[in-house]
């Protein structure tokens, strides 16, 4: 993985010093906090219902061992004992002091880490597919480029202040696990007829309260020319992109008011401009960027074969976890392991110090000190043998991390919501709990197979609800929480946005009518081959509506 | 000067240091207690309090500074927001057992 040079570490360390300097003016009253206010929010500290927050940026959600144990230490001096893995691969604190953060601040750069650029209106955490460098459908791994992104947009002058936040996501395979047409940009690293790399562009994705998916500008886009390319979309936006409606400012809505084929021809016609200047990234860069992310020295274990199998029999519980958690690495005699942060009733992405430093020993041992978050709110050990399965699965049983539900009903992304949010109107989280204890029984969830619940405490959309096989919205109604249903929503290569069902429903009949929709599902699915998204689609939402409103239609 | 349609209020806030919920006491001191509240139940004692919200701003003592409503119950004062009640009671989920349980699990 990457690794600071010089350059990086004064930087980092001086914006730690900065920020002291300016926290500590703060405290002592020399600035107030509408001066301040914009500061701590390029640190990444924001002010929730309860307490401060800190979201920690984690590159493309790549992070190594001594770098999770950091994490941990964290949680358990500054924090209460626990961090929270994001939608955005991050990690967030719910309850840090303000005059701990420079602190805090301090003790990541210790190991090449900080909290900058994961607020405000620039370009955030690139994202990347969580199996990058290990996945056995990729056509290269696709993270130099995004550090190569997180490079070239780090302060980058012009584009520190954009209309509204900038989101870019990276993937390189046909498989999109990083959800790229919900990004601003969405890159997928692919090879042309010669075997060249490059990127098919798509831009003008997101969420919030107007989710658009992202159109395609670019079939293939030269690996060179990456950095021009971007720079000219992101000049046509800064240029272009509204400031007078924060609602309106994001780069979907002038992809959408513009035209794709408008906005296409001016992103072009800038590009014409950058293409052979100084952007134009060398071969011998490339290469240099990539050097950091060597894959590991995997040696044949072939013995992991025929105790693969031996111990699939013996112990059920280990043969469920390996055919949901486990997925085909590069090498065929290794694995990519999820950890699930989703326990039966347990709070999505949420992981105690103790968890945090299990993985870091764990990887360590098993995984050639790699570590993953995935946006889904998982953890990832990249490079597991299968010989080691069966150690790592009894380890992370001890901590509470086997679950077996990794893309099943009770694998629920979350947002915050209102019980930590400032900007929630409901609860998430208590909803994917009562959801999770009520399919949590294994063969219920195998039956049901493939399904992704995703919740958010209001339109803002963090838990990715118009993604979602099934989608909830919390919304305040005459000061109750109620919640919307959408159907047929997908974050993949497949994408599409959920259609909301009709009314909502309280916070005690929401789960209720998710078995509804689930038992539905059952009921009209051609056979248990057929997905819950392929059945949607199929069927389309009437049987499922006719199923959640049958009382008010006898009524009507 | 007071008004029948004037419901109680209470005075809000994050503690400048370390973000905590607070609420303006009786006694002019800032609490962690919705309990210990001073409770405006006229148009005067709201202006007051406001008045002291904005102070302990330029003080720099706090931040976010809000008057919230409140019913008066006999458990205490009770936010009439979902979002206010949470404020006072914190999450409404098992969050943080080695916290909550008062054990460190430090190794």
């Amino acid at each position: 993985m990457y690794r600071y040079d010089e350059f990086d570490h004064a930087f980092v360390a001086a914006r730690v010093n900065q920020f002291r300097d300016q926290v500590e003016r703060r405290l002592s009253g020399e600035i107030s906090e509408d001066a301040f206010k914009p500061l701590r929010l390029m640190n990444g500290v924001y002010l929730q219902l309860h307490a401060y927050m800190l979201r920690v940026a984690v590159p493309y959600g790549t992070l190594n061992s001594r770098q999770m144990r950091k994490l941990a230490h964290i949680a358990r001096t500054y924090d209460r004992g626990y961090g929270h893995f994001t939608t955005r691969q991050n990690i967030q604190y719910n309850w840090p002091k303000l005059s701990d953060m420079p602190e805090i601040l301090e003790e990541l750069a210790e190991v090449e880490m900080h909290a900058i650029q994961t607020s405000g209106n620039c370009i955030r955490n690139v994202t990347a597919d969580h199996f990058a460098g290990a996945a056995a459908d990729e056509v290269a791994d696709p993270r130099p480029y995004a550090e190569i992104l997180r490079q070239w947009s780090s302060v980058h002058p012009e584009f520190s202040f954009l209309p509204r936040k900038f989101k870019i996501a990276v993937t390189a395979a046909e498989r999109d696990r990083a959800a790229i047409q919900t990004h601003d940009i969405g890159l997928q690293l692919k090879k042309n007829d010669k075997g060249e790399l490059g990127f098919a562009v798509w831009i003008g994705g997101g969420q919030g309260r107007t989710p658009i998916l992202a159109k395609k500008v670019r079939d293939f886009l030269p690996e060179a020319d990456l950095l021009s390319y971007v720079t000219a979309i992101m000049r046509v936006y800064n240029l272009h992109g509204r400031r007078d409606n924060k609602y309106k400012a994001r780069i979907k809505i002038l992809v959408h008011e513009t035209g794709v084929e408008k906005l296409t021809t001016e992103i072009e016609a800038e590009w014409a401009h950058l293409k052979d200047g100084e952007l134009k990234l060398p071969e011998a860069d490339i290469a240099a960027i990539n050097a950091y992310f060597e894959p590991p020295k995997l040696g044949d274990r072939a013995e992991g074969w025929g105790e693969l199998a031996a111990w699939k029999r013996s112990d059920p519980g280990f043969a469920d976890w390996v055919g949901r958690n486990v997925a085909p690495h590069q090498h065929p005699d290794y694995g990519m392991v999820t950890i699930s942060l989703k326990p039966i009733g347990g709070i999505p992405g949420d992981a105690t110090a103790e968890q945090m430093d299990a993985v870091a020993r764990l990887a360590e041992d098993y995984s050639h000190d790699e570590i993953r978050v995935t946006h889904e709110q998982n953890l990832v050990l990249p490079h597991v043998a299968l010989a080691d399965l069966e150690p790592l699965y009894r380890a992370l049983l001890v901590e509470g991390l086997a679950t077996a539900n990794a893309g099943l009903i009770t694998d629920i992304i979350a947002c915050p919501g209102l019980d930590y949010c400032a900007l929630a109107n409901a609860r998430s989280i208590p909803v994917a709990q009562e959801i999770s204890n009520r399919f949590g029984d294994p063969a219920r969830q195998a039956e049901i197979g493939d399904l992704k619940i995703k919740i958010s405490g209001c339109i803002n959309a963090c838990g990715h609800h118009h993604v979602g096989h099934i989608g909830i919205l919390g919304v305040e109604k005459k000061g109750a929480e109620l919640y919307q249903i959408s159907l047929g929503g997908s974050a993949d290569e497949n994408a599409s946005i959920g259609q909301i069902t009709g009314r909502g429903f309280g916070p005690d009949q929401i789960t209720d009518a998710i078995e509804t929709i689930v038992d539905t599902y059952l009921t009209e699915r051609i056979s248990s081959e057929e997905t819950f998204i392929a059945c949607y689609r199929r069927i389309g939402a009437e049987p499922f509506k006719a199923a959640l409103y049958a009382s008010e239609a006898e009524a009507a | 000067m007071k008004t029948a349609a004037t419901k109680t209020k209470v005075l809000t806030a994050n503690r400048l240091t370390d973000g905590i919920a607070v609420w303006l006491g009786a006694n002019g001191e800032w609490t962690t207690s919705l309990k210990e509240a001073f409770l405006a139940r006229h148009d005067d004692a709201v202006a007051a309090i406001e008045s002291a919200g904005q102070q302990a701003l330029d003080d720099n003592r706090v931040v976010d500074v809000n008057v919230i409503e409140v019913e008066e119950t006999e458990a205490g004062p009770r936010p009439f927001r979902l979002r206010e009640r949470i404020r006072s009671d914190g999450p409404t989920i098992d969050y943080a057992p080695a916290f909550t349980a008062g054990v460190s699990h430090a190794a």
